[in-house]
């Protein structure tokens, strides 16, 4: 199984630094048949880093997005990205497709709420604490890196959430 | 000093519609414009609405910091930052010159930045707008709709971009915040397996660059009138070009041209910027206005980047991309081609002429040597200038007796293309909204002007959730009558 991970995020801007944070808790651990992708944003070129993959994460921080994080698969969409400096998972996921000419891999996105995005600002406490929550999420998910049991961590997340 | 449509002059009883931010370019943007009660525009603005603070966030830094700390100001061209403050630091070591190595793998560097940069806004930034049209289905305006359509276009707009980053990728160490350049050189050369991974797609991409070329061109061509007059306004136009009159990008001396086309001001050294360069501040921007000081703040303000770079050097210094540069020169008539939308087809003339220089570039012994840094006499204070994918990037750094940095000042290539975008907005909103009912193609004809000059407006921040398109509509009594949003 190789995994494909994307954090994404620039590490001068407060909260954004959520992703490049989070991986970089995963280069310290450098585990077989994982991929580590960081970078400030997501980008057409990205699709290309899905080549041979079986699974795929994107890790990035989220405004106005669930507390402290959320955790669901997702899908190739053509959408309508406002940003094409910036594409979303799903738009990555959908390049992927239409120029390799066959589905990507199996794709989970672990949104984690930041607050505040200032430039020179460190983390602040509300996102210490999402960070901490998402760490043991993302600990969980390196320990099986299986779509099957991503899902089922995902069902669960989403029961929470509606109960 | 204000310009026409700058300001109205009773903006209180004028209808308020904001495009907030603008979609598609880098950051955060807003464009307002003042309607009267018959649907005349009064007043058009594009503001920035983010304060970088980044000079205050370099002071009292060390100076060895900086090259890998600027490049925090911006997700897409963060190896121009890079580079140019290494530039400017290099006298602060005393590193002048630098060592032909040092030079080589910059260059080689610079040229992958401006490669992949300008592939990207092509393809997937412009491409969507130009290929479709304007006011196409917004469902279909963008990369993914441009890789439904034309997906060998926008494969090849994926893997010139990757090649790209493949060049800074094996320069600068990593794909993204990269240590390649040091004060003083490098820290690392090429090894022959990296310069020989780079040659194996090198003529491929020379060739698809060259076919963008055409395609630009093609575009433009196919559809003269409304390209050669779309935000159509008229500017001096300002960059490096080499002593010889040459297209360089890394490195040469500035030079100013007037709208005609006649050079007004030649062999301008860069260390002395400050004493032709001034930026005025208006209230309503965060960014300032630059201007050539001995022509005013209304004559002196300029535009920079490719459309400006293709027409004020002499000639390109590579085989294919002159040809192409002479095409596009005929295409005026004798007259420099101001028109926004030609920053299309200057812009893929420069990619060529990237692919070119990195071609070139990789059969050159002296990327692989070890002689990578140079050292002198110390120095306080360097100025670096280079030429980024949007326009002239200025670094100016003084460092102290404690090599902290006690003074940093950047001027960015947008803000050199502040003045300009305003215009081109201005002109765009007379010709297509002045008394017409507002749809989102016609909002997206402003997105349009504004894109041409790939404007980089903030450093990147791009969280799940935000950046939605959000068009407010307001009356004269600032009720709001209509909203729409879209992405995010």
């Amino acid at each position: 199984m190789t995994l494909v991970v994307f954090a994404v995020g620039n590490p001068s801007r407060g909260d954004d630094a959520l992703g490049p944070l989070l991986m970089a808790g995963l280069e310290a651990r450098a585990q077989t048949g994982v991929v580590l992708i960081s970078d400030f944003q997501l980008q057409i070129e990205h699709a290309l880093d899905l080549d041979g993959c079986e699974l795929a994460l994107f890790i990035d921080a989220g405004t106005g997005t669930p507390a402290p994080f959320e955790f669901r698969e997702t899908a190739p969409a053509p959408g309508r990205p406002v940003s094409s400096h910036s594409l979303p998972p799903e738009a990555v996921l959908n390049v992927f497709a239409d120029i390799r000419g066959v589905p990507p891999p199996p794709a989970f996105v672990l949104c984690v709420r930041g607050e505040d995005f200032g430039l020179g600002k460190d983390l602040s406490a509300a996102a210490r604490q999402h960070f901490d929550a998402a760490a043991a999420r993302l600990a969980a998910c390196l320990t099986r890196p299986d779509a099957a049991y991503w899902r089922r961590l995902a069902e669960a997340d989403r029961r929470v959430v509606t109960t | 000093m204000s310009f026409e449509l700058e300001t109205a002059t009773n903006r209180e009883s004028l209808r308020r519609v904001a495009i907030d931010p603008v979609s598609r370019v880098e950051g955060h943007g807003k464009v307002t414009l003042l309607l009267d009660e018959a649907g005349h525009v009064k007043e058009a603005r594009l503001h920035i609405v983010e304060f970088r603070g980044f000079e205050k966030f370099i002071q009292g830094r060390p100076y060895w910091e900086v090259p890998v700390m600027v490049q925090r100001l911006c997700g897409i061209c963060p190896v121009s930052h890079h580079l140019a403050a290494a530039k400017a630091l290099d006298p602060v070591v005393g590193a002048v010159p630098i060592t032909a190595t040092a030079e080589k793998i910059r260059r080689l560097m610079h040229y992958g930045q401006i490669l992949q940069s300008h592939a990207l806004h092509f393809f997937h930034l412009s491409s969507p707008d130009l290929l479709f049209g304007f006011e196409s289905p917004v469902q279909q305006r963008n990369i993914v709709g441009v890789a439904g359509a034309y997906p060998e276009v926008a494969r090849q707009g994926v893997l010139l971009r990757k090649f790209g980053q493949e060049v800074i990728r094996i320069t600068a160490g990593k794909r993204v915040h990269g240590t390649g350049a040091v004060p003083g050189g490098v820290n690392k050369s090429l090894t022959p397996a990296e310069r020989d991974e780079l040659l194996q797609d090198a003529d491929q991409m020379i060739q698809w660059s060259r076919d963008a070329v055409h395609l630009a061109r093609r575009l433009h061509e196919t559809n003269g009138s409304l390209y050669d007059e779309f935000g159509l306004f008229r500017s001096h136009i300002f960059s490096l070009v080499r002593a010889d009159g040459a297209m360089d990008l890394y490195d040469g001396h500035l030079r100013l041209r007037d709208a005609r086309g006649q050079i007004v001001r030649d062999d301008l050294a860069c260390d002395d910027y400050e004493n032709f360069i001034r930026e005025e501040v208006k209230s309503w921007s965060y960014m300032k206005f630059p201007y050539i000081t001995e022509l005013g703040p209304g004559r002196g303000w300029y535009k920079v980047g490719p459309l400006a770079r293709v027409q004020n050097c002499d000639f390109i210094p590579s085989t294919l991309a002159e040809i192409e540069r002479q095409a596009f020169i005929a295409h005026g008539d004798g007259e420099p081609i101001h028109a926004p939308l030609a920053y299309h087809w200057a812009r893929m003339i420069e990619m060529l002429h990237a692919a070119e220089v990195i071609r070139s570039l990789l059969d050159d012994p002296d990327i692989l040597s070890d002689k990578r840094m140079a050292e002198g006499p110390r120095g306080r204070e360097g100025v670096g200038i280079i030429e980024a994918p949007r326009g002239t990037l200025i670094h100016h750094y003084r460092v102290g007796d404690d090599d902290l940095v006690s003074y940093c000042n950047l001027i960015v290539s947008t803000t050199h293309n502040n003045q300009a975008m305003n215009e081109a907005v201005r002109q765009v909103a007379r010709r297509y909204l002045d008394g017409r009912q507002l749809t989102e193609g016609l909002l997206n004809h402003i997105e349009v002007a504004i894109r041409a000059f790939d404007p980089c407006l903030s450093c990147a921040t791009h969280a799940l959730g935000k950046m939605p398109l959000a068009v407010e509509l307001l009356d004269a009594e600032g009720k709001l009558l209509d909203h729409a949003s879209s992405g995010g």
